[in-house]
């Protein structure tokens, strides 16, 4: 980390980030950009450093390479990862041996190494360059690219990509009408769900009666399945801040927190780490470069509850009260932290923020529809070859995002349905996969855009089984102060539950949509609000699936334990014993060669059989189909 | 002064008024459970449901929290606040069936299904015990404890709490504990007696010795029938 000094006045700063960005230009060595975000270490990155330290010391390539570790740079399923510049070649899927060919034969030799290329789930072909990998090509990372190019830890690193210049032209340049017209004009809308416009929530708290006014960074992301703020938050943490000390400056805020959920130890790390760099530097605390700005920001970890992620619930939980959102009106811009106005964000729409103020308003709204501008960054999860983080313009579809970036289903299977929005989202089926992606075209089909979850469900998954698991996600996450989505979503679940092992009967339906309008409608804040969505939206395009499971007792895509039961197909059985093997109960008989057996009294329908087979000689039958069949042959 | 329209008829509000308070003023009645003058609003039983704005915007809101607002529009008995009142009680009554506040709302409102499973918990987690003995009492020895589907009330660690002075306060202002009276159907989930014996179950309670009716404090039946 180089070491950060103080800078007295704006001409100082200036200067600096002029030298370190003239460095970067100059600079003479090979880089290795290493990706070691959350996910990166927990795929054993930081293994792969050590090992890449060790080989270039042995190799005595010291002076001319160096390395720097950088925050995700979103492909999962590629981690870890490195990025040898200036080529851009994209090695994938490192282990720390291979590591050690790559210095040998590409720093030293100049080879390229072909086995550690990313290869193309479809099509078979390796890419060379990181450009060339169909996974970045469609995206557009105006938020994310720059992970691939800082040192998350280090403030000098984020000033030689031209940090802190969004910054210097708000507090030098621009009055606080100009910034807020500025957001207004860029058509920006919070990236945590709602969308509300910015500038308008900026204005509204700029306008505000008092002096003491707050802003606060949203980084509680409680959604299953979602990762997106903290990627940018350990990535690229100054960003974060610089978005919010422009947003202080317009809004007239000299108090700040960023609220990081506890359960994302990087984030938190890489966060205060820039805050204790930020203050070194002068600029947080008093008197910012000499001018009269003044902001303080502090970190506020959340306990890792869902609904504190709703603003008013996480104003209370930095107030040191229970996490339980409250009425609005009035909202945080007129009543918020500590009963003053109070802007609240989320990360990613902070992190636009010094975009928008550098490029300018036009440049931002040039990308996406006419409602819905800019990028969004999604989670890309479930069944789909490329898992991991993918930003795109608004505006592009669902298939676009599924097979071009996300490089389609894996084993060959069938789309079924793809969840944007997390627990206040929904499920859109094949039919809806021209949709194009932006706030108003997601939430007439049924969904929402909400923070960015976006998880892949392949032929495989019962959309029942998927409503079952998010109400049980929102009965636990639910505050429990309204009785309608307390006891709405727990009544839900049970209903849902009980089709799933079919008891479901008929009328089950009925009370479940009656049973999920009464929650949206009568329950106090977005989460009962939306807590409905997922059931409503399976039913709306999956609804013979739950007739299948009330009427037929039967569950299509064979999920759901109680109404399956494992059987093996004698004409497939090879007799290969897999299945047995892979029995955790013992309830598979067979000798080599010979036709196997599934005991049911043993079957405990764990499907690892199923998953054994390599001959398709198991199949998940319908319980009652086997009850025919046995009596027609006793 | 707010003004605002109620019902269709123009209402003027004094500054920091909720929507309930204004309604009470003007005489018009919105049903409340766990609403309390002197009480903190909390907003938890939904059942004083109105419908605000117009058009497709409009969404309904619990006015004993929702203020006064200038140039609001409400509406205190449209379909849609039936219908999601209804369900409340049909909510509330599956969770503490022994209560007669919860009774006489389901004879009032005409809920007359109880479509869940019973789970007699004698709580509809109003929270107006908790307000009560902070506010009321000074005593802050209960409170709630988890969140979702496992929200219970209890004092600190589900120990005996010194805090506690046994003023009664947190029994005298709950709902749910009650007891209904014990008519004609005093197990079922639903009695509904009210709205369906002729003669109505007054006429039974010497027999069944319903307790509200010695105490003097019942006169559901009364009402309804009158
Ligand atoms: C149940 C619930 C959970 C929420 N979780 C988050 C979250 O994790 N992150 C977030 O930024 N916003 C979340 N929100 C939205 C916030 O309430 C708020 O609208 C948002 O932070 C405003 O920022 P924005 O305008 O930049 O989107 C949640 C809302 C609800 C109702
Ligand atoms: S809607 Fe649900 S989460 Fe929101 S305040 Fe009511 S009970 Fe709590
Ligand atoms: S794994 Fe398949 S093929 Fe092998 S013994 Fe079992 S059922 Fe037969
Ligand atoms: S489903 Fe599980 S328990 Fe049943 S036979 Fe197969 S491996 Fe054994
Ligand atoms: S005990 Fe009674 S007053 Fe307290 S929350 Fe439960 S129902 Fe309300
Ligand atoms: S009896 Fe105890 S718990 Fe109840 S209100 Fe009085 S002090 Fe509070
Ligand atoms: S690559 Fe960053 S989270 Fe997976
Ligand atoms: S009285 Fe208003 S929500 Fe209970």
């Amino acid at each position: 980390m180089k070491r950060v000094k103080k800078f007295k006045n704006v001409e100082e700063l200036r200067k600096t980030i002029d030298e370190q960005e003239a460095s970067r230009q100059q600079e003479k060595k090979r880089v290795i950009v290493v990706s070691s975000g959350t996910c990166g270490q927990a795929r054993g990155s930081l293994k792969v450093i050590e090992a890449l330290k060790k080989a270039i010391r042995e190799e005595g390539l010291k002076d001319q390479v160096m390395i720097r570790v950088t925050g995700c740079h979103g492909f999962c399923e590629a981690e870890p990862n490195i990025i040898i510049y200036p080529d851009r070649i994209f090695y994938q899927k490192l282990t720390p041996p291979d590591v050690r060919t790559i210095v040998k034969e590409t720093l030293v030799e100049g080879r390229v190494v072909e086995k550690f290329l990313h290869r193309d789930p479809l099509t078979k072909e390796r890419a060379w360059y990181e450009n060339e990998i169909p996974f970045y090509q469609k995206q557009k990372r105006i938020v994310l690219g720059d992970n691939v190019f800082v040192d998350p830890t280090s403030l000098m690193e984020y000033l030689s990509i031209g940090g802190f210049r969004p910054f210097l032209k708000a507090l030098t340049r621009m009055k606080p009408g100009e910034i807020i017209d500025t957001v207004k004009q860029s058509g920006l809308r919070g990236r945590g769900g709602a969308g509300f416009p910015t500038g308008i929530k900026w204005e509204a708290t700029h306008r505000a009666p008092g002096d003491i006014k707050y802003i606060i960074c949203n980084g509680d992301e409680g959604d299953p399945g979602a990762y997106m703020d903290r990627s940018v938050l350990e990535g690229n943490p100054f960003r974060v801040i610089e978005g919010m000390m422009i947003g202080a400056l317009a809004i007239g805020a000299r108090e700040g927190y960023i609220y990081v959920r506890d359960e994302y130890p990087l984030a938190v790390r890489h966060v205060t780490l820039a805050l204790e760099q930020l203050y070194k530097a002068g600029l947080l605390g008093e008197k910012i470069l000499g001018t009269d700005f003044s902001f303080d920001l502090h970190i506020t970890k959340g306990a890792g509850a869902f609904v504190c992620g709703e603003e008013t619930a996480l104003i209370a939980s930095i107030e040191g009260r229970v996490g339980e959102p409250r009425q609005r009106p009035p909202f945080p811009a007129q009543k918020g932290l500590w009963k003053k106005p109070t802007c609240i964000n989320n990360v990613e729409t902070w992190a636009n923020i010094p975009l928008i103020i550098l490029n300018g308003a036009d440049w931002f709204s040039s990308i996406g529809t006419s409602g819905s501008k800019g990028t969004k960054i999604f989670s890309l999860v479930g069944k789909i070859n490329n898992t991991g983080l993918v930003e795109v313009p608004m505006g592009i579809t669902l298939r676009e995002i599924i097979y071009d970036i996300g490089g389609g289903i894996p084993e060959g299977k069938a789309f079924k349905a793809v969840q944007t929005g997390g627990p206040s989202g929904g499920c859109l089926p094949a039919s809806m996969l021209d949709q194009i992606i932006d706030y108003e075209s997601l939430t007439a089909a049924g969904s929402i855009m909400g923070s960015g979850g976006m998880i892949v469900m392949d032929e495989k998954t019962c959309m029942v089984d998927v409503a079952m698991y998010f109400l049980n996600f929102l009965r636990d996450e639910s505050c429990g102060k309204c009785i309608s989505c307390r006891e709405g979503t727990q009544r839900m679940w049970e209903i849902v539950k009980d089709i799933t092992e079919g008891k479901g009967q008929p009328g089950d339906l009925e009370l479940l949509e009656e049973l999920a309008l009464a929650t949206k409608e009568a329950s106090m804040c977005g989460l009962g609000q939306t807590a409905a969505n997922p059931v409503l939206s399976t039913l709306r395009y999956f609804r013979d699936e739950f007739e299948a499971h009330i009427y037929d007792k039967r569950c299509p895509a064979g999920v759901c334990k109680s109404l399956i039961r494992y059987a093996v197909i004698p004409e497939k059985c090879t007799g290969c014993e897999a299945c047995k093997r892979a029995c955790p109960t013992g309830a598979i008989q067979g000798t080599r060669k010979d036709v196997h057996l599934i005991l049911y009294d043993k079957c405990i329908k764990c499907g690892a059989c199923l998953e054994a087979c390599r001959f398709e000689a198991i199949e998940a039958q319908r319980e009652e189909a086997i009850a025919i069949v046995r009596e027609v042959k006793p | 002064m707010i003004t605002m329209k109620m019902n269709g008829v123009e209402v003027k509000a004094e500054e920091g008024w909720t929507i309930l308070e204004t309604a009470k003023f003007y005489g018009l009645e919105i049903p409340t459970l766990c609403h309390h003058e002197g009480l903190t609003p909390y907003g938890a039983c939904r059942l004083c449901l109105v419908e605000i704005g117009e058009g497709p915007r409009a969404k309904l809101v619990s006015s004993c929290t929702y203020p006064a607002e200038e140039g609001l529009v409400v509406h205190t008995d449209t379909k849609r606040v039936v219908q999601a009142r209804r369900m409340m009680i049909e909510l509330m009554l599956s969770v503490a069936p022994y209560s007669k506040t919860i009774q006489d709302l389901a004879s009032k409102f005409g809920v007359t299904r109880m479509r869940f499973k019973i789970r007699n918990e004698e709580c509809i987690l109003c929270g107006l015990c908790v307000r009560m003995c902070e506010e009321q009492m000074d005593g802050k020895a209960i409170g709630f404890q988890n969140r979702g589907y496992q929200r219970k009330i209890s004092t600190p660690f589900d120990l005996r709490s010194e805090e506690c002075r046994l003023c009664g306060g947190c029994i005298y202002i709950c709902p749910a504990c009650q007891l209904r009276c014990q008519g004609p159907q005093a197990e079922s989930a639903l009695c509904n007696a009210c709205l369906t014996m002729d003669p109505t179950c007054l006429d039974y309670y010497d027999e069944l010795q319903c307790w509200m009716y010695d105490a003097g404090r019942c006169g559901t039946c009364v009402r309804e029938k009158k």
